[in-house]
């Protein structure tokens, strides 16, 4: 304990320096913008201010661009209340309920609960990766590629839950959301799946291309066709401080999607983005009346904004801690601190303490600066999205081509984000709903690798699922129980000579597995019912 | 009026050209790298291009095209204007194995670029995973022998570095382990550190650091020196492994026909920046190996280029490995 705060305050002392604290709202400011006009996502904002960072020192320079990150996620809900185009994959469960919010006149209400919870979050992860930031990279090494699949597995089953709607139409959506993962070369052997012969394709479809189309695109040209729609956003915003009664709601949707966010953000393969999703269907779970959800529920921003935000904290764990990119965002991380002469891994905490507590501490004091500088800039955002639509549209294609361009610098995506939009418009007509899509799209490509991967160390074997068990020290009571079975003696080569115990293969594979049933059949039940008593009823 | 309007920009646009060779360079320069910005391609050229734009007063402008190995970029840059303003970073997978790897590959790595000169090398090490049962080469080649279907070796994908060079190191060995595939390096060491596969061969910038931090064990560096980022690592010929001598190495090429005056320029630039203190600090400190003077002419980079492909090539098409 008294290690923690002599090294948070090491940390304070290296943020709160003049250049260091300019930097971080730099950072921040320009993440906002970035998140708030749709378009411009922090990957092609962190990989175009790389070379600006040459002059500045690590410290600095890190500190900046996890301020862009953060203060993106911030910017994204923004766009995604007003506007209902998420600026963010993570910001894509806030428009649900946000964007209902806005359009019953609260916009004011579910900007500023959104704030406060990130912030709360913030401070909350800031926190956990202080404390446990060493500990907690053991986490990252238990999920092998049967785990991995199994996490999979139980993530898609959360992403039909969640789905509003018929849960046929959600699945159907996951369906193909993973066979549009499928295109490109395949990774074990090298062919070429689904690409028609057309090379832009055989590196598969780009996450940043799929969603900025479906959700971007596709939303500019439904809100072209219903003219009635185009003033939603010039609604009264409201006030922004949320009263008594949004906080006893809030209250502990913040909570538990702080715990979830940190939780899933830790893992590796971009936990981060299932965070907001989690939170959002526990949420809907344990409410009294879930009809509320869609519909504008205030517990449906809450819970969700605070997910992703601690999300984006904690994923900095195992980049910092481990030297491994959960994302894309964090592999541009490790390239901005080897430009540095950093190599991230294990060894940074002990060889540059000044750089992972200083980061640590920017990332709390960045926190409180989005918190102080956005409430009052709302008012800025709004005007800016208050543009006739006839003027704003435009410039929302200009930015989406620009900021697609700018990843790969592939005409080919700018074509893509059009034919998504396309997709995505006919979808919305149909009444598909489109983030299930966006989900089986980005878990999809993931699972079929674990899978893969898990069935080749296993030489074909499936039961690999249920009976794979990862080790893990156990007392004498649990292990005398399983002895023989699920646990043995420590021996002195897995370091049992300090305590007598035990060494107990846990299930970790099949645990998941099994969550993913439970919550299916807890789905499914009422939906069967419903659907019957719709039936009979007609 | 227009006609005229076009006739006086295409004039100028001529002149424009022809005057560049004495004035180059008037405007910034596109350097392609052909990955994703961070990997260890990029980090040198990021490195690399810095000094440059000094020297030549004009600032490089890096842009990432990633896809297909590599390909994708390198593709673009071989069909560019051959002006100087369009150079790129080319790699022993994009300029050695990519033509056995890319059946339908759209450039002929030694014929279709003007060579500037070789960047840097980063070293491939031999690694496996911490509770894996030998302690050395010797040791682990033995046990390669006799379990060899049962060791799974990690690979960042076909095409990768460790793709190739674990293919190259299974022929030199004549061993078969189970290859397991993941995207991209990070997820490889991740089951590798969580004992999940067994070994692989990968470039010393991204091994280096769990090296030291004694997540993961090293056995050998195929390069004929030992690297004084792992001081403690015994070179293949050291510990007893002939034949297995293998780096990534990253090299500037501009397209064919650019004029040789430019190549000059931007050779010499390379070569100036290759012996700035602060360049030399930050590519040693990634583990990577400094070319000699004798080795970063655009000549040096030529031979070499020939050499790789014609020692890939028969390596990738015995193992049967293709992109596509």
């Amino acid at each position: 304990m008294g290690d923690l705060v002599s090294n948070l305050s090491l940390g304070f002392g290296v943020a709160l320096t003049p250049v260091n604290l300019a930097l971080a709202f730099l950072g921040c400011l320009v993440g906002t913008l970035i998140g708030v006009l749709p378009g411009v996502g922090p990957i092609a904002t962190i990989a175009m201010l790389l070379p600006i960072t040459f002059g500045l020192d690590p410290v600095g320079a890190l500190i900046m661009l996890a301020g862009i990150y953060y203060g993106a996620q911030y910017g994204g809900s923004t766009t995604a209340i007003l506007v209902n185009i998420p600026g963010e994959a993570t910001s894509v469960v806030t428009a649900l309920d946000g964007h209902q919010m806005a359009r019953q006149g609260r916009a004011g209400v579910a900007l500023g609960i959104a704030a406060i919870g990130s912030f709360f979050a913030g401070t909350v992860a800031t926190l956990v990766i202080a404390a446990l930031g060493a500990p907690l990279t053991g986490l990252a090494l238990i999920f092998g590629p049967t785990e991995y699949f199994s996490l999979m597995v139980m993530g898609l089953v959360f992403a039909v839950v969640l789905a509003r709607g018929s849960i046929l139409k959600a699945i159907a959506m996951i369906l193909v959301g993973v066979l549009l993962s499928t295109v490109g070369t395949d990774l074990e052997t090298g062919e070429e799946r689904m690409t028609f012969g057309l090379p832009f394709l055989a590196d598969g479809i780009d996450f940043a291309v799929l969603a900025m189309g479906i959700f971007g695109i596709a939303e500019i040209m439904r809100n072209l066709d219903h003219t009635e729609h185009r003033d939603v956003v010039r609604q009264a915003i409201g006030r922004l401080l949320p009263n008594m009664d949004d906080f006893k709601q809030a209250y502990k949707p913040v909570l538990r999607g702080t715990f979830i966010g940190s939780l899933l953000g830790i893992l590796p393969g971009n936990g981060a983005v299932l965070g907001p999703f989690a939170a959002y269907t526990l949420e809907k779970k344990l409410a009294k009346d879930p009809q509320r959800f869609g519909r504008g529920a205030i517990e449906g921003v809450a819970g969700p904004e605070s997910a992703n935000n601690a999300g984006a904290q904690t994923s900095f764990i195992p980049l910092l801690t481990l030297g491994i990119p959960p994302n894309a965002v964090m592999a541009l991380m490790v390239g901005a601190m080897t430009i540095h002469g950093i190599i991230p891994g294990p060894q940074v905490m002990t060889k540059s303490p000044t750089l992972f507590w200083g980061m640590i501490a920017s990332m709390w004091i960045g926190n409180l600066m989005l918190l102080i500088i956005n409430l009052p800039l709302v008012g800025m955002w709004v005007r800016l999205l208050k543009v006739p639509y006839r003027l704003m549209f435009p410039a929302i294609l200009m930015f989406c081509c620009i900021g697609i361009y700018s990843i790969n610098s592939l005409p080919t995506d700018v074509m893509f984000i059009g034919l998504f939009g396309l997709m995505g418009y006919m979808l919305i007509k149909f009444g598909f709903e489109p983030a299930p899509l966006l989900l089986g799209f980005v878990l999809g490509r993931l699972m079929e690798e674990n899978l893969r991967r898990a069935l080749i160390i296993s030489r074909g074997d499936l039961w690999t699922f249920i009976t794979k068990t990862i080790p893990m020290r156990m007392s004498e009571f649990w292990g005398s129980i399983f002895n023989g079975t699920l646990c043995r003696p420590a021996t002195p080569a897995m370091g049992g000579q300090e305590s007598p115990g035990f060494v107990c293969g846990y299930p970790l594979s099949a645990t998941l597995l099994a969550i993913a049933a439970f919550v299916l059949i807890l789905a499914l039940l009422p939906s069967i019912r419903k659907g019957r008593d719709e039936v009979f009823t007609e | 009026m227009k006609k005229i309007v076009l006739a006086l920009a295409a004039a100028a646009g001529l002149a424009a050209t022809g005057a560049q060779a004495q004035g180059y360079p008037t405007r910034p320069i596109t350097m392609i790298v052909p990955f994703a910005a961070g990997g260890p391609t990029d980090v040198i050229a990021r490195i690399v291009s810095d000094h440059m734009s000094r020297t030549l007063g004009q600032q490089i402008v890096i842009e990432n095209v990633a896809g297909a190995g590599g390909t994708t970029g390198i593709t673009r840059g071989a069909q560019a204007q051959p002006d100087g303003y369009t150079i790129m970073m080319g790699h022993m997978g994009t300029h050695g194995a990519a033509p056995a790897l890319y059946p339908n590959l759209k450039y002929d790595p030694a014929k279709d670029f003007a060579p500037i000169g070789l960047a840097a090398g980063t070293p491939i090490v031999i690694v496996a995973k911490k509770e894996f049962p030998a302690n050395d080469l010797k040791g682990f080649l033995d046990y390669l022998a006799k379990n060899g279907d049962k060791v799974n070796m990690a690979h960042a994908g076909v095409g990768s570095v460790s793709h190739s060079t674990g293919i190259f190191f299974n022929s030199v060995v004549k061993a078969k382990p189970t290859m397991v595939a993941y995207r991209g390096t990070g997820p490889a060491l991740n089951d590798l550190m969580a004992n999940t596969v067994d070994f692989m061969t990968d470039q010393i910038v991204n091994v280096a650091p769990q090296i030291q931090g004694g997540n993961i064990k090293a056995f050998a560096i195929a390069t004929p020196q030992r690297s004084p980022v792992l001081p403690n690592v015994p070179t293949t010929k050291e510990a007893g492994l002939e034949g297995y001598e293998v780096s990534a190495w990253n090299a500037v090429f501009a397209p064919k026909g650019t004029p040789a005056d430019v190549v000059k320029k931007l050779s010499d630039a390379l070569a100036k920046s290759l012996d700035d203190e602060t360049t030399k600090k930050r590519l040693l400190e990634l583990g990577g190996v400094i070319p000699s003077a004798t080795e970063r002419t655009p000549e040096a980079l030529q031979k070499l280029v020939e050499s790789e492909v014609a020692r890939w090539t028969p390596v990738l098409q015995a193992a049967g490995a293709k992109a596509e």
